[in-house]
Order: C-alpha cells, then structure tokens, then sequence
C-alpha cells in the first residue's frame, strides 16, 4: 500500500475534510505546495484557493478556501481555513465598523461608571428575580 | 354569572400566554441544539491552533511574540463582554453583568482604566445606562453568527494591545456547562497564558513561510478570534437554554394558575345554580 498522510482540514466555524491521503496540493502565498508523507515541517499562510486532496486509491477531492493557515507535520497536514476573504484593509474595514456602532450608540453617555448606582441597579433587579423563585417554590406546593 | 364570565375570559387569557411561552421553549431548545452542536463543529479548530501555537513556542524559547509576553505595569485593560440580544432568559445577562462588574470594580480601585467591546444588544443597553468607555460594538449577530463579523471588534483590541494602549485582554461571557447550568467566566485572552504541558521530547521547528513573524502574527489572531467565536458561540447556547427553562416555568406558572382559575369558577358557577335553586324553592313556598 503506497504511503499515507493524514489531513484535516477545519475552519472556524466546522470540521470539513479529515481523512487519509498520497498527496495534497494547497495554494500556499509562495506558489502552490504539494505535500507528500514525510514532509518536513511547515507551516505558511495561504491565499485564496484550491486544496486538493488525492485519497489513496484514486479519486481526488478538492476544496475552496479563502485563505489561511496551512501546517506540516511528517504525518499530518493541517489546513486552517478562513471562513471569508481576509485581507488588511478589509479587516480595517470591520475595525471602522464597528467603532461606528460604538459611536452610534454613545448619546450622553460617561466614560466614568458609577459602580455604585450601577451595583444597586444590578442588586435590585437580582432580588427580583429571587424573589419570583421564592413565590414559585411556596406555590409549588 | 357576571363573575363567572370574568373568570372564563381570565382562563382563555392565560391560555393564550401558556400557548406562547410553550412555544418558545420549543423553539429555544431546539435552538440549544444546534447551538450546542456549532460549539463541537468549532472545537477542532481551535484546537489544532493551540497545538500548533504551542508547539511554536516550545520550538522557540527564545522569541516571545507580543501576545505571550506579560507587561509588568497594567494601566489598562480591555474587556470583551459578550451578552445576548434579546431578554425573557431569566438571569443569565443580569448574572453576568453583576460579575463583571465586580471585578471592574476591583480594578477601578487599583486605578486601572478599562476599555470595553460589546458584543450583544443587552449589554449595549445596559453600559449605556451605567457609562463606561466602549470603543467598540456588535449587536444582532443573529444565531448562527460567523466569525466574519467578529473580526472588527476583535481586531480593535488586539491592535490596542499591539500599541500598548491596553495591557491585558478579557473575555467575559457565558460558560454553557450543561442545559440547566451557566456561569459567568472572565477570561484572560491577552497576554496569551502559557499552557503547563509536558515538554517536547525532541527538539525540532517548521519551516516558515515566508517568515516566521508574519506566520506567527496572523496565528495568533486568528487564534484570539477563534476564542472569542466559541465565547459567542457558548453563550449563545447558554442564552438559548436559559430561556428554554424560564419559558418552562412560565409555563407551568400559567399551567398551576389556569388550574386555580378553574376551581373558582367551579365554585362561583355552583354558587349560582345553588342560590337560583333556593330561589326557586323560595318562590314555589310562598305561593
């Protein structure tokens, strides 16, 4: 039986590919890479492309990312994929966005918090809730 | 029968609102479900970050990233705080804003500042009210929320730790243990904790490409994003089993309060037949 090495490929948000493979090919940011068992170590970014994956026994499967990590181990690869296009300024884009919502939201607000009031609030509304739990065990009868 | 009626309509107005608050239990523990279930999904992706962020610090003694060195002097910190967008989940946000607020409150009187990132239209609400200084924010993520829309508000406070605005990074959220139990955690994301684990029995390194900062950096954001995720993730979960047990009692509430209803209709409705009859009786004697 040739040689094997065994690939996961995760995102952040699901597991998609775990499995056996004779070769793997990933777009690395340098050029493409094809991973063959026995790789030395690596590990480099990824740019936005195609990983595939030669199953033993023929077949080929193959997957979009959008970018990522990619890590070699002699036995293991790893692909760490982004879930969307990443990129600087995309991401200072996001960054904007959402100090925007923040500065949206700011009416009159103070940057000093009067732990005082705010604890008193918090107290008053934990008692509440207490307190219907108390009401629901005496009627629990 | 004036009273009677009251008590019927009384009765079909509770029912109505038992209807409801079944429904969203329904509703929240399938939502649980599927919460519970993108909490696995997101598992092995953090951890084979973690793995390979150890591995690359055991490999290195000697180069210390930004994220894993302490700073002696804490001036400032960053808070994460993760809430729900929506109320009717019993205590779950006033919980944790009542822990949070008592460690702020710690720091505040070791005059250390605090910088925070919201997450979660309750919280929004609530730091609204009592004052703080948010730089950041994102509400209506919805239930299924996508890493996407975490980077900004994420990479605020990593960047604010890169320029040595703020000396330690917190998450605080939601712990899901179990459907009936969630607790309030306070995290510490930055700098990174280094893990006690056993030491590597041979000593090897990766190969970087291009080179060993650039590879380094954009892991250890995405390693921090991916805590912050599963934050989200988990507490969404929690929100989700939260309501499911407050929709249950309110449930049994309305159940337990039809039930009384019903007995004093029953007596009132009786009440009725008995005095007609000894009206009638009443009448037919004095004829």
């Amino acid at each position: 039986m040739a040689m094997t090495i065994h690939v996961d490929i995760v995102s952040a948000e699901k597991a998609i590919f775990s499995g056996l493979a004779e070769m793997v090919f990933a777009p690395a940011v340098m050029g493409e890479v094809g991973i063959a068992p026995r790789h030395a170590p690596l590990v480099t970014r990824l740019k936005p492309g195609e990983v595939r994956v030669q199953l033993p026994g023929g077949g080929e499967e193959s997957f979009y990312v959008s970018g990522g990590m990619l890590e070699i181990q002699p036995h293991v690869v790893t692909v760490l994929s982004d879930t969307a296009v990443r990129a600087a300024d995309l991401d200072e884009v996001a960054v904007l966005k959402a100090k925007e919502e923040a500065e949206k939201a700011i009416h009159d607000r103070e940057a000093k918090i009067d732990y005082a009031a705010a604890q008193a609030q918090l107290a008053e509304t934990v008692a509440q809730l207490k307190a219907i739990q108390r009401l629901r065990k005496r009627s629990g009868r | 029968m004036a009273a009677a009626k009251e008590i019927r309509t009384k009765i079909a107005s509770v029912k109505n609102t038992q209807k409801i608050t079944k429904a969203m239990e329904m509703v929240a523990a399938s939502k649980m479900r599927k919460a519970q279930e993108r909490m696995l999904a997101a598992r092995p992706y953090a951890n084979k970050i973690h793995n390979v962020i150890r591995h690359v610090g055991q490999a290195h003694p000697e180069y210390h990233h930004t994220y894993l060195t302490g700073r002696e002097e804490i001036k400032r910190i960053g808070l994460i705080i993760v809430s729900t967008d929506r109320g009717l989940c019993g205590g779950l946000n006033s919980n944790l804003f009542r822990e949070v607020l008592r460690r702020m409150k710690e720091w505040n009187d070791q005059d250390i500042e605090l910088d925070l990132v919201i997450i979660g239209a309750k919280a929004v609400g609530f730091f609204n009210r009592i004052g703080g200084n948010i730089v950041g924010q994102a509400t209506h993520l919805g239930d299924e929320p996508s890493i996407e829309s975490l980077i900004g508000t994420v990479k605020i406070m990593l960047d604010a730790f890169t320029e040595a605005k703020i000396d330690q990074l917190y998450l605080v959220s939601n712990n899901f243990i179990n459907s009936m139990t969630q607790t309030p955690v306070i995290e510490q994301l930055l700098p990174v904790k280094p893990s006690e684990e056993e030491e590597l029995k041979h000593h090897w390194d990766y190969i970087y490409e291009p080179e060993a900062k650039e590879v380094l950096d954009q892991l250890m954001q995405r390693y921090i994003e991916s805590l912050v995720y599963k934050g989200v993730i988990e507490n969404i979960a929690s929100e989700q089993s939260a309501r499911m047990v407050a929709m249950k009692s309110a449930s049994d509430n309305a159940g337990k309060l039809i039930d009384e209803l019903q007995l004093i209709y029953n007596k009132a409705r009786q009440a009725a037949i008995t005095q007609e009859l000894s009206e009638i009786v009443g009448g037919a004697a004095a004829v």
